[in-house]
């Protein structure tokens, strides 16, 4: 057995067919704990559906899905959660009816007995609460804590699904398209958030498609064109690689 | 013995067919199940009797029935379902509960709880075909109900009603930017359905010479398990469902006893839902394929 | 207390019971149509038990609720591959379909019913309905709550949170059908006599009515509801005859007014102190 840490995620030849149509064809990727991975591509490439995929939204056709050389590609959804895969979503899926505080509060992990779950929430574990406050602040959502989560503006509620996302510090998260509709400012608080939660552990992978953004941010890039890996590396190697500009020809960079 | 069931299954299964039809027609256009259409088709069997009773022919009751449980229809259609088009389907669902709640009280009220029956029979006669014995009503049951469904047929297939319903049924987002007019639509399907519950209530009444404020939820309920079994979003599926459930209801009575018909007729409903929750005409997938 | 009055408040408490047991399920958003089917199994089963084998109403009564909630989860299982209107119709058929089980069972009476349960109180059927609704609101503040609550409102997005809509939403039926039992067991011992037709769709609507008009977001909703439902007519006399129309145009009317019935959860952030956790 080597001594190197095994990849936080890894996809190992994962397709995924609907019917006839090939959505992802022998993808492979990795990430490495503490990274921060791109994955970009024109739209309709299979970026979200890759990320269906390792939540466990769509079982892989073939191929398996890795979260610390723990393979769980046909686990159920909530499992593949608790187990450390946290993803937000290109249209927000918040709760309708629920405030930023109880959202923070729904996504932790059960911790003690089920008894201890029916009493009212603050005779909960502490570190519920704890936790929750911290997540809060860590994103500067304390003003709005009893705040409808529907209720606020869009990109306040990106930050909140971030949030939830992170609050039961999962080991990987999947942001898909967080900066979409942002303006310049915006984005930059969400890039600066993201590489505080890179120096807690956390391995990311993004979907975007701000290129500045992404070049900006990742440590390394996987390009995807219907469903195929194109390239792979370095955010500097990819800006000048052929086929990747081939396939993004008439796409906005 | 056997076949004479049969017979009585079928005539059963033709007013099921009917009602079937309409809650399916709603259901395959609008995805509501108006819970109102087992009262519509109660008060037509009163509509239609009352034309009865004034010695009047039948044909005029039929006519009186239909017309009048669609004329109702409409008003359950503009207030119980227009105001909650855009909410969930279970709202406008449970709207149409609180009429069929409402329908039924005015029903006890207007005409008793008591049954009515009809002093004498309106078409007398039974005909001997081979070993089965079939009556003039039981004749007439099965006529009207292929009349009516083969109108149905043409104007859901041949006319630009029959169309626009279908367009709707498919996507009525696209059907409206193609121009047909949605609301009207609804209308008409609502209509429609509560015509064919009506003539299916002015059978049933004529069929047992008696009527009762309850046959809604004791026959029409059944109905909705008929749709089921043919297949919701087919709603030619009932054309099955209707005589299929009709006999084997009649046989569960004739050899189980009539206690246990309504076990049987659910537990199919729900046998189908688990196991084959399209219907028994259902495409591949319960959400594709030509709903009406 | 006039036997007039102990009445009302009976009918009271048992349709508070059922109208808690259509909320609980109602909450992971799944609409039953046919608790009334878990009712008539448990008043069934407490009459047998009381009657014919001399168990105390208390211990029958945990019993019946027991049992009916296991048969609650193994509906809740197969319910799991319906929804919304589907599944209504399928709770709708299943009601029916115990009605005519008892209908058919002759051991227990059928359709001639079943007599010889002993009365009891007032008090005890309210002991009963506020031990119950006291908590179901303690479980309100609860985390459970909040992961019904978010199952209910987005499944896939709270199953990528972590929680297990499965285990919830089965749970709930189970728990729907335990507290519709103990409806069921209280009502044969209140009217000591019970048949099949006590149990039928009609039955399960009161309970659907009473949460829909009373508040179907909050427990106290079905109080509401329960009260309106048996008060009212009393108050409306002169509309006699009349009642079961207004209880459709006042469905109708709420529905179309303030779609979440009477009372619900910002009604009660006005009344009580916010709290923080």
């Amino acid at each position: 057995m080597t001594l190197i840490t095994p990849p936080r995620l890894t996809l190992d030849r994962v397709t995924k067919t609907f019917g006839g149509v090939h959505a992802l064809t022998d993808l492979s990727l990795e990430v490495a704990p503490g990274q921060i991975v791109g994955l970009i591509g024109p739209n309709g490439a299979g970026k979200t559906t890759t990320f269906n995929v390792i939540t466990g939204a769509y079982r892989a056709t073939s191929g398996t899905v890795l979260l610390d050389a723990h393979a769980v590609t046909s686990e159920p959804s909530h499992r593949i959660a608790r187990a450390g895969i946290m993803r937000t979503f290109q249209n927000i899926r918040l709760f309708s009816d629920m405030t930023v505080w109880e959202h923070l509060l729904v996504a932790q992990p059960h911790t003690g007995s089920f008894a201890r779950r029916l009493l009212p929430t603050r005779f909960s574990n502490p570190h519920v609460i704890e936790r929750a406050e911290e997540v809060l602040e860590f994103f500067g959502l304390g003003e709005v804590r009893n705040r409808l989560a529907r209720s606020l503006p869009y990109g306040l509620q990106r930050k909140v699904e971030m949030a939830r996302a992170v609050t039961a510090r999962p080991k990987l998260l999947l942001l898909d398209e967080p900066v979409a509709g942002m303006n310049h400012d915006e984005a930059e608080t969400i890039r600066t958030l993201m590489l505080r939660l890179r120096e807690d552990g956390l391995s990311i992978l993004l979907i975007e498609h701000d290129m500045a953004f992404v070049m900006n941010l990742c440590d390394h890039l996987y390009v995807l064109d219907f469903g195929v890996l194109i390239a792979q590396g370095k955010p500097d190697e990819i800006r000048t690689n052929p086929a990747v500009l081939d396939a993004y020809l008439g796409q906005a960079a | 013995m056997l076949i004479q069931q049969l017979v009585n299954g079928l005539t059963l299964g033709a007013v099921y067919t009917l009602i079937a039809l309409s809650f399916s027609l709603v259901m395959g256009i609008l995805g509501v199940l108006n819970l109102a259409i087992a009262e519509l088709f109660m008060l037509g069997g009163y509509f239609g009797f009352a034309v009865v009773m004034a010695q009047l022919p039948l044909p005029l009751a039929l006519v009186a029935g239909m017309a009048g449980a669609a004329l109702v229809a409409a008003i359950v259609e503009r207030i119980g379902y227009q105001p909650f088009r855009t909410a969930s389907v279970v709202t406008p669902m449970l709207s149409t509960l609180g009429f069929s709640i409402i329908l039924q009280n005015v029903a006890t009220n207007v005409w008793g709880s008591d049954p009515l029956q009809l002093s004498d029979e309106v078409l007398s006669g039974r005909f001997n075909i081979g070993p089965v014995s079939v009556s003039a009503i039981q004749l007439t049951v099965l006529g009207v109900t292929v009349l009516l469904v083969a109108l149905l047929a043409f104007l859901v297939q041949r006319t630009s009603i029959g169309r626009a319903l279908r367009a709707v049924a498919e996507n009525r987002d696209v059907a409206r930017l193609l121009g047909v007019p949605a609301g009207r639509v609804t209308l008409i399907a609502f209509m429609l359905s509560g015509a064919l519950a009506g003539a299916a209530g002015v059978l049933i009444g004529v069929h047992y010479a008696a009527i009762t404020p309850y046959i809604g939820v004791e026959i029409g309920l059944k109905a909705i398990a008929v749709m089921v079994v043919g297949g919701t979003t087919r709603i030619w599926g009932a054309l099955i469902a209707g005589p299929l459930m009709g006999v084997v209801e009649v046989m569960t009575v004739a050899y189980g006893g009539s206690q246990i018909r309504d076990f049987v007729v659910y537990g199919f409903m729900i046998l189908i839902l688990l196991l084959r929750p399209q219907g028994l005409l259902g495409g591949g997938r319960s959400d594709q394929g030509q709903r009406v | 207390m006039s036997m007039y009055y102990a009445g009302l408040l009976s009918d009271i408490g048992i349709l508070l019971l059922g109208a808690l047991s259509v909320y609980i399920i109602l909450a992971t958003g799944q609409l039953s149509l046919g608790n009334a089917g878990f009712m008539g199994i448990g008043a069934y089963l407490t009459s047998y038990l009381t009657v014919e084998v001399g168990v105390p109403v208390t211990v029958a009564l945990i019993i019946a609720a027991l049992v009916s909630g296991a048969i609650g989860i193994a509906v809740g299982f197969p319910a799991l591959r319906l929804k919304g209107i589907y599944l209504a119709m399928a709770t709708l058929g299943f009601g029916e379909m115990v009605r005519s089980f008892f209908q058919n069972f002759a051991a227990m009476g059928g359709s001639g019913g079943f007599h010889g349960m002993h009365h009891v109180s007032t008090g005890y059927i309210w002991t009963w309905a506020l031990v119950i609704l006291a908590a179901i609101m303690l479980i309100e503040a609860s985390p459970i709550w909040l992961e019904i609550r978010a199952v209910r409102d987005d499944e896939t997005a709270a199953g990528l949170v972590g929680l297990n809509p499965t285990e919830i939403k089965v749970g709930a039926f189970g728990c729907g059908a335990a507290v519709a039992a103990i409806a069921g067991g209280l009502f044969a011992h209140h009217h000591v006599y019970i048949e099949p037709g006590n149990f039928s769709f009609e039955r399960s609507i009161d309970f659907v009515l009473a949460v829909i008009l009373g508040g179907s977001t909050v427990a106290p909703g079905a109080l509401a509801g329960a009260m309106l439902l048996v008060i009212l007519p009393e108050y409306l006399r002169f509309l006699a005859d009349w009642r079961f129309a207004a209880f459709g145009a006042l469905l109708i009317g709420m529905l179309l007014v303030r779609r979440q019935g009477l009372l619900d959860r910002a009604l009660f952030r006005f009344v009580l102190p916010r709290s923080r956790a």
